[in-house]
């Protein structure tokens, strides 16, 4: 590979020691020589893609520099709207969808000079941890060719992870892009909610959605965040007041930060290997000056729970716009209603439709207050318990997945098996707070394992500085052996 | 104690046409999943901050001025059936 991380390639591009195109190139080259063993795509623009790249080296050569990802081939996961390029989310009620217009990420993308090269492979609609729910068929972990890449952003987890791309976006509403960062030895970031725009990202969870990096290194991670952010009208939870500089501590290291170890996060259910690594990066960070106490947040608990109540009943409401008429599948019927029926039985996949059934019953009347509504009031307890531990600490840290990745097919037909493998991830969302994974090492397996950070709202500064530590302290570089040397 | 669930009436406010046997399917499946959501109810007392945006964000108004909408005809070239500048939808009414 020309460049191991985009600032390393933005460099580059700038000395001229290369330019978009070659980039590119590479990533086109890597991709046709791991696509067919990972299946991390599921469209590759080439044309696009070229006359993208074309366009930042012209630019570049005229002296127009649009920032940090200028040139950098750009990969995004599926649920997010590309003008012209097909869009599914993994699903075949989308099957064939042109968007008429681009999210705002996307038109961001473009207007930093990125090189979108593709749409990656997700869970359909987002649901899920492991990007076995795809309606076009399975990623596979560059890691180890028999395991889950994670999910639901598992194709964009991947291609970073295998080199196909420097860069990629994910969506996160219950974990998907920290799960799948942990699984495939990547860098994976949520924002705060309301700081990136959902306009144009196929809504799953409205209140929970937020879109967010994936990159092989942290700078990258606080990079391309600060390139995507930012108030948008288009998005009425778009926050509109001032934003922190995610890049400004990087270099800060972690002296007199107080972090907290999550007691709840640990225990039954969590590997030895996540465990040992975890309580070895506290241990390295308290010796760099870090001062770590042990914190409970007994919500976090119940958090699962209530995730799985707040997240379906939104996706049923966002999710009845597939009925068969302005975009996507139909399959006639003599009535509406019956098209309708018809056409949703047939192009959703099983955990859509299960998701679609959860949601609508805990919404529906005579469960709604013992379901949904206390729910809700379990998310504000969550926060409550949140705010308790921020007032004592800067950061929290826990494992990012209780497990490394596991073999496909392992909890395909236990959905709650699978809903488990988020226990660590949900709180952050459900409190809207960032939060972060960084690769921490490998297991006896050679399986990676994530560490995650996660910090209050708009603590984006602190929880990047804490993260650029965990980095140094992991000196984490290895490369997914599965794939031969890709780097 | 076992959740009651009407899976037909479930499946029909979804508008999900499924087969009798994928609607015992799933009703087993939600049961399973629904006894561990029911963990919620474990929650004692009232939390005081309510569960609304994490930045305190309420209702946002846009600036009350038109801006060019989506190409109409773009729009409608993704649609199963269209004609004449309009989605075509089987009648909603029984017509005699």
């Amino acid at each position: 590979m020309i460049a191991s991380s985009l600032s390393e390639a933005g460099r580059l591009l700038r000395a001229g020691d290369t330019t978009a195109s070659a980039l590119l190139e590479e990533a086109l080259e890597a991709a046709s020589r791991t696509e067919a063993q990972l299946h991390a795509f599921l469209t590759i623009d080439t044309e696009g893609a070229r006359e993208m790249a074309g366009q930042a080296d012209a630019d570049l050569a005229d002296g127009i520099d649009r920032g940090p990802l200028h040139g950098i081939p750009v990969a995004l996961k599926d649920n997010m709207c590309t003008r012209g390029v097909e869009t599914t989310a993994a699903s075949q009620v989308l099957a064939g969808y042109i968007p008429p217009y681009d999210a705002t990420v996307v038109s961001r993308l473009r207007s930093g000079g990125a090189v979108i090269m593709g749409k990656t492979n997700l869970d359909e609609f987002a649901m899920g941890s492991s990007t076995e729910n795809s309606a076009y068929g399975t990623t596979y972990n560059p890691w180890d060719l028999s395991r889950v890449p994670g999910g639901s952003s598992g194709g964009s987890a991947a291609a970073v992870a295998a080199g196909s791309s420097l860069l990629a976006f994910g969506s996160d509403t219950g974990g998907s892009i920290r799960q799948p960062a942990s699984l495939c030895g990547v860098v994976g970031m949520k924002p705060t909610y309301g700081t990136v725009s959902r306009y144009g990202l196929i809504a799953f969870a409205s209140s929970l959605d937020q879109i967010g990096p994936f990159t092989r290194t942290v700078e990258d991670s606080a990079l391309a965040l600060s390139s995507i952010w930012g108030y948008d009208p288009l998005d009425s939870t778009s926050y509109p007041g001032a934003y922190p500089d995610p890049t400004a501590a990087l270099d800060r290291g972690g002296d007199g930060l107080r972090i907290g170890v999550v007691t709840e996060l640990s225990g039954e259910g969590f590997e030895p290997a996540v465990e040992a690594a975890t309580a070895d990066m506290v241990a390295r960070l308290e010796k760099t000056g870090v001062e770590v106490i042990e914190v409970s947040l007994p919500t976090f608990e119940i958090a699962l729970s209530a995730y799985y109540l707040i997240a379906p009943a939104e996706a049923s409401s966002n999710l009845a716009r597939f009925d068969g008429i302005r975009y996507g599948l139909r399959v006639d019927g003599s009535t509406t209603e019956e098209l309708m029926a018809r056409t949703r039985a047939e192009g959703f996949g099983p955990e859509v439709t299960r998701r679609i059934l959860l949601g609508t019953y805990s919404l529906s009347a005579g469960y709604y207050d013992a379901f949904y509504g206390q729910a809700q009031r379990v998310r504000a307890a969550i926060q409550e318990d949140f705010a308790r531990a921020y007032s004592q600490v800067d950061a929290l840290v826990s494992p990012t997945s209780p497990t490394v990745a596991f073999e496909a097919g392992a909890r395909t037909s236990d959905p709650l098996a699978m809903y488990l493998s988020d226990i660590c991830n949900i709180p952050a969302n459900l409190a809207g707070h960032p939060a972060i994974s960084v690769p921490i090492g490998l297991d006896e397996a050679g399986l990676p394992i994530g560490f995650q950070v996660m910090a209050p709202a708009l603590g984006e500064e602190t929880m990047y500085r804490l993260a650029a530590e965990v980095e140094r302290q992991a000196a984490f570089s290895l490369s997914p052996r599965a794939l031969g040397a890709v780097s | 104690m076992p959740i009651e669930i009407d899976i037909a009436h479930v499946a029909r406010l979804a508008r999900l046409g499924l087969s009798d046997a994928e609607m015992e399917s799933y009703k087993a499946q939600l049961g399973v999943i629904l006894e561990h959501a029911a963990r919620v109810q474990s929650l004692e007392g009232e939390p005081r901050i309510e569960a609304a945006h994490p930045l305190g964000l309420a209702n946002a108004f846009r600036e009350d001025r038109s801006l060019p909408s989506l190409d109409r005809d773009e729009v409608l070239a993704q649609a199963p059936v269209a004609l004449d500048g309009y989605f075509v939808v089987p009648p909603a009414l029984e017509i005699e």
